[in-house]
């Protein structure tokens, strides 16, 4: 790593890196806003959706931002409806399907608890508008962890069934945690700089974080899987286009059109 | 699945120093969630800095059946509002 490159990244790699965190939150509140009107019970409906609008306002000013640093006159809203699923950079893991309640709260969880390292680290970064959004999204993200991780030891320490459930979708969906720490140019790069935290670093707190829940959730912790998803490089299951093709059939049909 | 949920009552404090109201009532499996469904359905256009909840059955309320007996003796008690004196000129703040 150059000392050039240390203190003045790319704008690409910038570029790239804020899309990803905003693709995430994205996808992520996309897939929680599927379950209004079909929540288990009218608080959890209205539980869901306040985790989704926060995710989507994330989302917000990260691609806003991510069109400045562009500067190819792009704004958040023709990041979000008017690129194709190869160019979504989210993680893997935030596009697949909801499935059940409970498969809903093991992938909330473990994005959740992702994005308190990520936001953490971020709210020191050297890049002042990313530790802005970071210091703002980390309180949200607070409380997303506690409804996910509190709704996780219910269902896991609850009945034979709901136990059974959370541990099949946490054995389903744990192979796409990989990716989380997997660093790559981008994240060498911005960690090199001081503008994004070391991933590396990160995997341990992650993991004791997540430990200490699946324990008292009296859940097992799945073994690792050595094929890594790579969703962040814009490499996605099948499942992203479907979900952007209702998320985006609106302004494609009627492109500009304002609510 | 809500309907296996006990109810909760559900008292927000909308800033801080005035004391925490009633808004309405929720059913969660206990009174943990009970907070959080709280936060989520009656605090989410900044009504409150404060939560109280407390499990409905535990509320001991008057029966309508008294009220009779409860109120209807006050009504012709006009004397107890402090509306007869008269307040000397000298005092102030009351």
């Amino acid at each position: 790593m150059s000392t050039a490159a240390a203190t003045d990244p790319g704008r690409e790699a910038l570029f790239r890196y804020v899309l990803r965190l905003g693709d995430t939150s994205l996808v992520l509140g996309q897939r929680l806003g599927e379950w209004v009107g079909h929540a288990p019970a009218l608080e959890e409906d209205l539980g869901l959706a306040n985790l989704s609008l926060d995710l989507i306002g994330q989302a917000r000013l990260l691609l806003s931002y991510a069109g400045e640093i562009e500067g190819q006159g792009r704004d958040e809203d023709e990041l979000a409806f008017f690129r194709d699923a190869p160019a979504f950079l989210n993680l893997t893991l935030a596009e697949q399907p909801n499935g059940d309640f409970g498969r809903t709260i093991v992938r909330q969880f473990l994005l959740d608890a992702w994005q308190l390292e990520i936001f953490e680290g971020l709210s020191g970064s050297a890049d002042a508008r990313l530790a802005g959004i970071a210091a703002k999204a980390i309180k949200e993200t607070r409380y997303h962890f506690r409804f996910s991780s509190g709704w996780l030891v219910r269902l896991g320490d609850g009945t034979e069934e709901s136990h059974r459930r959370v541990q099949d979708a946490l054995h389903e969906l744990w192979r796409f945690t990989t990716e989380f720490f997997a660093a790559d140019d981008v994240d060498n790069e911005l960690a090199a700089a001081g503008v994004a935290p070391d991933l590396a670093a990160l995997q341990s707190r992650w993991l004791a974080r997540v430990d200490e829940v699946l324990k008292e959730a009296t859940l097992a912790r799945p073994a690792p899987v050595a094929y890594q998803w790579h969703g962040k490089l814009g490499v996605h299951t099948e499942h992203l286009g479907h979900m952007l093709g209702e998320m985006q059939h609106v302004q494609r049909t009627y492109p500009g059109a304002q609510w | 699945m809500s309907n296996d949920w006990p109810l909760y009552e559900v008292f927000i404090r909308s800033r801080a120093g005035l004391e925490h109201k009633h808004v309405g009532s929720l059913h969660a499996a206990d009174a943990t969630m009970a907070v959080e469904h709280a936060r989520d359905v009656y605090t989410r256009r900044q009504e409150g800095v404060s939560i109280w909840v407390v499990r409905s059955s535990d509320i001991v309320a008057s029966d309508p059946n008294d009220a009779d007996a409860l109120f209807e003796p006050a009504r012709d008690k006009v004397y107890r509002h402090p509306t007869f004196y008269t307040i000397p000129d000298e005092v102030k703040n009351l």
